[in-house]
């Protein structure tokens, strides 16, 4: 079996470029845009069960209030906090990945452009 | 109510799908929806600011600096790096781009097992049309790192069988292209193919050859614009292979082949091809590998065949050097990293090496034919985006 999570977050074979003066900047920012992209994505879906419910009537805010997960569905939920994490995390991880991997899979683009341009 | 017309990227949901296809949920679709509007916000709102920062900073201070103008990219290249505006487009698009791999393989990975089956009974449907050789190396130039920035690119298997990349790939062009290349992603081969209709009418090819195939997106065109065709895709990488054959008879294409050969040394037979193809190919290779492939090409071709490529404009002295540093953005922030010496290649040359003759060559400009556009709604002017529009430069000739 594969673990899905990591693989998904996995760093690609080449040298990460870097925009930013401090390194640490843009680490965050890519944070940050991955927040960005899963609060958009839980807006979609938040958008799709209230347009669903108003549709038919049936929207009960304290029953959702209430609720509280049994043991499978919590299960599923945690499942979902860390691939949640997993993808928010991931230039973190993909630093971490450059340091233990062999140099031969972390070329810079300028190297390889300059082999790959030889006649 | 406040509407103004806001060209917007298509909703995920209308993307083609097919039995291959991989699953889809509610939040990746959300998620893919996100990053197409974020791929548009940054290509028209952040990027054009490059150029406003360059006329403004960048080339003002290189000039007071050195009493002179910029005369290569590379000095663009090291002049912006300083520039805020350029820093923070940059960044933003790296992660993006990055957030792009991780939505699609997350989605492709958790079912990585069911794709493998699927595609599996599938290609046991049509094996003779699937033609697998494990001992075809995956080509230095594709070894050395992940083209686009797709972790494991188009060879690696997590487990016999794995397709999860191909997957991956089919899944996410539509959101890097903000669905400019139609549903099926098959606008340049479309394009290509109907070229060839009308411009060529009396051209006849009983076999096309597709040359870097990947997962046949703008094959299968070239076999449905000619049925009585047989179209052979080549590649290195086998899932790509594997996906794309049953992607194909998924959708139903019969005279089409994928093989698993490295396009320097297919081994096919000398002129046992009316027309040799490649789209948006030549520059994921090297150069070594693009003049053995050419002369290749030359070999493999009947005489009065044709052979035409994609790819996107060359570089040229009358290109502004700015132009040429953000067309060339992607080859060292991409990762494809031949982008930049392919675009320097006069292509003309590079033909005729390959042995045609001066007086057979041609080159037009195509557009994808995109089946994803609605023409009722109104349109607001588009913002040029240097290298990620899906209009290409058409090179080739005929052999006479």
């Amino acid at each position: 079996m594969i673990n899905d999570i990591l693989l998904s977050s996995s760093k690609a074979k080449g040298k990460r470029p870097y925009f930013l003066e401090d390194k640490a900047v843009e680490r965050v920012l890519n944070i940050t845009m991955a927040v960005a992209s899963e609060v958009a994505v839980m807006h979609e879906r938040l958008d799709t069960i209230e347009r669903l419910l108003a549709s038919k009537n049936i929207l009960q805010n304290a029953e959702i209030e209430a609720f509280v997960p049994d043991a499978t569905q919590a299960e599923e939920r945690q499942r979902w906090h860390a691939s949640y994490i997993s993808r928010v995390l991931r230039i973190v991880q993909q630093e971490l990945e450059a340091l233990q991997q062999d140099p031969a899979n972390n070329r810079s683009m300028e190297e390889i452009a300059e082999e790959l341009g030889r006649i | 109510m406040n509407n103004p017309v806001i060209n917007l990227p298509p909703v995920y949901s209308l993307i083609g799908k097919h039995e291959v296809f991989p699953e889809v949920s509610h939040d990746e679709t959300a998620r893919y929806n996100f990053l197409a509007n974020l791929n548009r916000h940054l290509s028209t709102v952040i990027s054009p600011g490059n150029k406003v920062a360059f006329e403004k900073r960048v080339q003002p201070n290189f000039i007071k600096e050195n009493g002179r103008d910029f005369q290569t990219r590379d000095e663009v290249k090291e002049a912006i790096k300083h520039d805020t505006q350029y820093q923070t487009w940059a960044a933003l698009r790296r992660s993006q781009m990055e957030m792009r791999q991780q939505a699609g393989r997350s989605m492709t990975l958790r079912q990585a097992e069911d794709l493998a089956k699927k595609v599996a009974e599938l290609n046991a449907k049509s094996p003779e049309t699937l033609v697998l050789n494990d001992k075809v190396k995956t080509p230095h130039y594709l070894e050395i790192m992940d083209n686009h920035c797709m972790p494991g690119s188009y060879h690696t298997e997590l487990f016999a069988g794995d397709v999860s990349n191909a997957a991956n790939y089919d899944s996410g062009l539509f959101v890097t292209s903000g669905g400019m290349l139609g549903k099926l992603t098959d606008g340049g081969g479309k394009a290509i193919s109907s070229w060839v209709l009308s411009n060529a009418p009396d051209f006849k090819p009983k076999r096309i050859l597709d040359i870097g195939c990947g997962l046949g997106h703008n094959t299968l065109p070239l076999a449905m614009a000619y049925p009585d065709a047989e179209v052979v895709g080549i590649d290195t990488g086998a899932p790509m292979l594997r996906y794309g054959h049953a992607r194909a008879v998924a959708l139903g294409i019969k005279n089409v082949k994928f093989m698993q050969l490295n396009a320097e040394d297919t081994g096919f037979e000398t002129e046992s091809f009316d027309w040799i193809q490649t789209t948006m190919f030549l520059h994921e290779t090297s150069m070594k590998a693009m003049f053995k492939i050419g002369t290749e090409i030359f070999r493999m071709l009947k005489p009065n065949g044709l052979s035409l490529h994609i790819e996107q404009p060359q570089y040229s002295a009358e290109m502004p050097l700015f132009e040429q540093f953000i067309r060339d953005w992607d080859a060292f922030n991409n990762n494809e990293p031949f982008w930049g010496a392919m675009h320097d290649v006069d292509m003309f040359d590079w033909i005729v090496q390959s042995g045609f003759k001066k007086e057979h060559l041609l080159s037009f400009g195509a557009r994808a034919i995109n089946d994803n556009e609605d023409h009722t709604k109104p349109k607001a002017p588009e913002v040029e985006d240097h290298g990620r529009s899906a209009i290409w430069n058409v090179f080739g000739a005929w052999k006479k």
